[in-house]
């Protein structure tokens, strides 16, 4: 025995002696996960959770999270003798004094974009193939929860620095606020300690930012990796592998390697943005003052479609019983969104009760398989693009030389229209794609040979495909609707039987498919 | 349905497939040399990066294509950076794909859901607990536990109390009095009506009160007035409403009655203002009726006349509350 591995058995026994984590170790070190490049995205996720910890705490070192004035005397010369808050003195401070400090903010706000697309990707991907499923529920739950406080710590942390841009932000966040029926205004005062804009609101945002929400974020993520790790990771369909196995490449070495090198590669571009490409340059905005402001004020992508929201509603403010009821500000801002989360939230659960299926799914749906799931995704997000489109209206008018008032009526009109549309579209194109999968099966590959028939007649040359491939595009269950009675069995009307009746629909609805080819069939194509 | 019918079977798992680094010593030698030169390439981006710590000076600049004029240090830290990262990764990637074992393994899954035993006993164990605690029976402890828990509550939501005031009148009050001076912003100086050109727009703030030295900036969020002059025959008001301009020159709140945004943009040929945030249009003729956007009310019209030194006053505080709505606005 090596003196290296005397040493690494002594500290192992030591561990051991008091944790008797060996039992553990022994088996996780082993354990499989399988290899796809949409199992990325929420590591992606993971790791700029990790850069943004990293940089944000560098960043804390400096900034000084207050709105007492104070007259910048700073290197930067155009703003010299300005006033200013000392947030935004300090945020010019880490820009231009503190070596590094510009790419460390840079690498933040890249790190907390990517964090945020990298979430609403990886949701993408856990909703159009089923991972949602049974027993995953929780996961999801977790996982909507997690996006919406990153949106929330996303807009706190912009905001942060206290310059123009961003200072308008707060005061539509305030006006939301004080929108709220009844406790608007005291909601309002309580949050900014008084009037608009007040002294307290960056101090009180900047705790929220850097201490509560990132606990919350550990915790949360801390569970769902727990219960990833717990419930076996989702597989694809394919040759070998079943609802009962999990088939890939185990956690040491190989996943260790890979998933260790992605997060120093999530890192390296990461960084590279930061050096290359400016993002954010708050001392081109200068300060806040509530008197003014920069034309094409826009905020960061993953508020801009509530932006758009916003932008697109018709001015609604009805005074019923002599009070203001703000429907301008309270539809798009609180009611829509509210609508949109929990819905997403409840999905499972509301697919759960359509399909009646109540067992485990560890077998990834392919998205054409399930095509009223697929079609329903891409109508949210077709609603959301269409609201994204409008909160960056006045940056396309500019650019593209259109009229705001066009690009606004596009968007009134089309968030009504174009998501139904695209609903109707996708799951018209996913039955197609499961009729071109059957007659792939069955007629086999097109060859792109042409072969002259003594009749004269020109055909082309099919290949079967691989019995792999076949099985690929076979292996997913064609489950009839839920039957659900009327009548039970002595004849008598259900109690319920609207939502019944609802349900039904949906549930037929829903198992709209083409069927796939069995054995049969192909025996059948093969006798003509 | 699937009982009935013969599906396409399973053809298991692929064979594997062995890659170069398998078969070929040179082809592992040549794949160890690639790793680790990566690796050797994010020493350098290291070396890089403290060479342009402690050597470079953070005033220099570079003209680059595309990027524009570009701080040298800061350039020069980020590359070195994100290259002694990204390195160790595609390193520690390409090692794991070409020269550690790529056999697919199989693990089974078990069932989440525990045994029937265990879950009975579980619930047993459970009932048991509650019981031997005398949850069931002792009906005065639970009662008071629930009032006392239920109470203990209302102390950290009480304690919140002190975030902020009531907004009493503050809502409905601006420094905007009778006789009120307008003055510039910035600059501070009193407008006379021959300052003013027809066309021209012009923010301005009421004169600080004695003993103040600068507006602060919850005054400015409730205070800040544009000033827009017309010829007098363009206005479209009613009588009221005109007798509130003077010489053509019409006030109004710069505070978005939307959602409190600064209404910055005027467009003189169509004399409409419009607010950046979310594009709500006020027609300056019409006492700033709302003719686009989410806007629901014009902006609140300031009365302005001339005091006897011949510059511009409020005649009179505004006449309802300035900036976004709330439940009481009109209460």
């Amino acid at each position: 025995m090596s003196a290296r591995e005397r040493i690494a058995g002594n500290v192992a026994s030591y561990v051991d002696d008091r944790t008797g984590a060996a039992a553990w170790m022994k088996k996780n070190l082993k354990k499989v996960f399988p290899d796809h490049w949409s199992f990325m995205l929420g590591e992606i996720a993971l790791y700029s959770f990790i850069i943004l910890l990293l940089s944000g705490t560098f960043l804390t070192f400096w900034f000084d999270p207050s709105m007492r004035e104070v007259v910048y005397e700073g290197e930067y010369l155009p703003l010299k003798g300005v006033e200013m808050s000392a947030a935004y003195a300090s945020a010019l401070e880490i820009s231009f004094e503190v070596r590094g400090g510009l790419l460390m903010r840079q690498i933040h706000h890249w790190a907390a974009l990517i964090f945020m697309a990298a979430i609403v990707v990886h949701l993408m991907r856990v909703f159009f193939t089923g991972a949602f499923r049974k027993p995953r529920e929780f996961n999801w739950i977790i996982g909507v929860g997690l996006l919406t406080l990153a949106i929330v710590e996303g807009f706190l942390g912009y905001s942060l620095p206290d310059d123009l841009l961003s200072g308008t932000g707060i005061r539509i966040a305030q006006a939301i606020i004080q929108a709220i029926p009844v406790v608007g205004s005291f909601l309002a005062f309580f949050a900014f300690g008084g009037e608009f804009p007040g002294i307290a609101f960056i101090p009180r945002i900047y705790t929220v930012h850097i201490l509560l929400l990132p606990g919350i974020f550990l915790a949360l993520i801390t569970v769902h990796l727990m219960l990833v790790w717990y419930q076996k990771h989702t597989q694809y369909p394919g040759p070998g592998r079943t609802e009962k196995n999990v088939v890939g490449y185990s956690l040491m070495p190989i996943y260790m390697a890979k998933a260790g090198g992605f997060f120093f590669i999530v890192f390296g571009i990461t960084a590279l943005l930061g050096a290359v490409a400016s993002i954010n340059p708050i001392w081109l905005y200068g300060p806040y003052t509530p008197g003014q402001i920069s034309a094409g004020s826009q905020p960061d992508w993953y508020m801009g479609w509530l932006d758009g929201l916003v932008r697109m509603s018709p001015p609604l403010e009805p005074v019923i019983f002599g009070y203001t009821l703000s429907l301008n500000i309270l539809i798009p801002g609180l009611i829509i969104p509210g609508i949109i989360f929990t819905g997403m939230a409840l999905y499972p659960f509301i697919e759960q009760w359509i399909t009646g299926d109540k067992r485990e799914h560890h077998i990834l749906d392919r998205p054409r398989n399930a095509p009223n799931r697929t079609a329903l995704g891409v109508m949210s997000l077709t609603f959301m693009l269409v609201a994204l489109i409008n909160g960056g209206n006045d940056i396309i008018a500019t650019h593209f030389d259109l009229s705001i008032n066009q690009i606004m009526w596009f968007s009134r009109i089309g968030i009504i229209v174009l998501p139904p549309l695209a609903f109707v579209i996708t799951k018209r194109l996913c039955l197609s794609l499961q009729r071109a999968d059957r007659d792939l099966v069955l007629h086999g590959r097109e060859t792109g040979r042409l072969v002259m028939m003594p009749s004269g007649e020109f055909v082309e040359v099919h290949e079967p495909i691989s019995p792999e491939k076949a099985w690929l595009l076979t292996q997913h269950e064609q489950k009839a609707p839920l039957e659900l009675a009327d009548l039970d069995q002595r004849g008598v009307r259900r109690p319920g039987l609207i939502k019944s009746k609802v349900r039904k629909r949906f549930a037929v609805a829903h198992a709209e498919q083409v069927s796939k080819p069995t054995v049969e069939d192909l025996k059948e194509i093969e006798h003509h | 349905m699937s009982n009935e019918i013969e599906l396409i079977k399973d053809p298991g798992l692929p064979e594997h497939k062995l890659r170069q680094s398998d078969v070929d010593p040179k082809a592992a030698d040549r794949a160890e040399r690639q790793v680790a030169i990566l690796f050797a390439l994010s020493a350098l981006g290291t070396v890089l990066f403290v060479y342009a710590y402690l050597f470079i000076p953070t005033d220099r600049f570079v003209f680059i294509p595309l990027m524009g004029d570009q701080n040298v240090h800061q350039l020069l830290l980020g590359l070195g950076f994100a290259a002694a990262l990204l390195f160790i990764g595609l390193g520690a990637v390409h090692w794991a794909k070409t020269l550690m074992p790529d056999h697919e393994v199989i693990a089974h899954r078990h069932e989440l859901r525990s045994p029937d035993i265990d879950r009975e006993e579980f619930v047993k164990t459970a009932k048991e607990g509650a019981a031997a605690a005398g949850l069931g029976r002792r009906s005065l402890i639970k009662k008071s536990l629930g009032l006392s828990l239920g109470l203990v509550g209302l102390s950290p939501i009480l304690l919140l109390g002190d975030l902020g005031p009531l907004p009493g009148n503050a809502l409905r009050t601006t420094s905007w009095k009778t006789g009120t001076r307008l003055v510039t912003d910035p600059g501070d100086r009193p407008i006379r009506p021959e300052d003013l050109e027809i066309g021209s727009v012009a923010q301005t703030l009421p004169e600080l009160a004695p003993g103040k030295d600068h507006h602060s900036l919850n005054d400015i969020a409730k205070d800040a007035v544009l000033l827009i002059r017309l010829r007098p025959e363009e206005f479209n008001l009613d009588a009221e409403r005109l007798s509130w301009t003077y010489e053509g020159i019409i006030a109004f709140s710069k505070i978005c009655s939307h959602m409190g945004c600064a209404v910055a943009l005027y467009e003189q040929t169509t004399k409409h203002l419009l607010c950046p945030c979310h594009q709500s249009t006020f027609d300056v003729t019409r006492a700033a009726k709302v003719i686009f956007g989410p806007a629901a009310r014009p902006l609140p019209q300031l009365a302005i006349t001339v005091d006897a030194e011949g510059y511009l006053v409020a005649q009179a505080p505004f006449n309802e509350p300035v900036g976004p709505s709330f439940w009481e606005r009109s209460a």
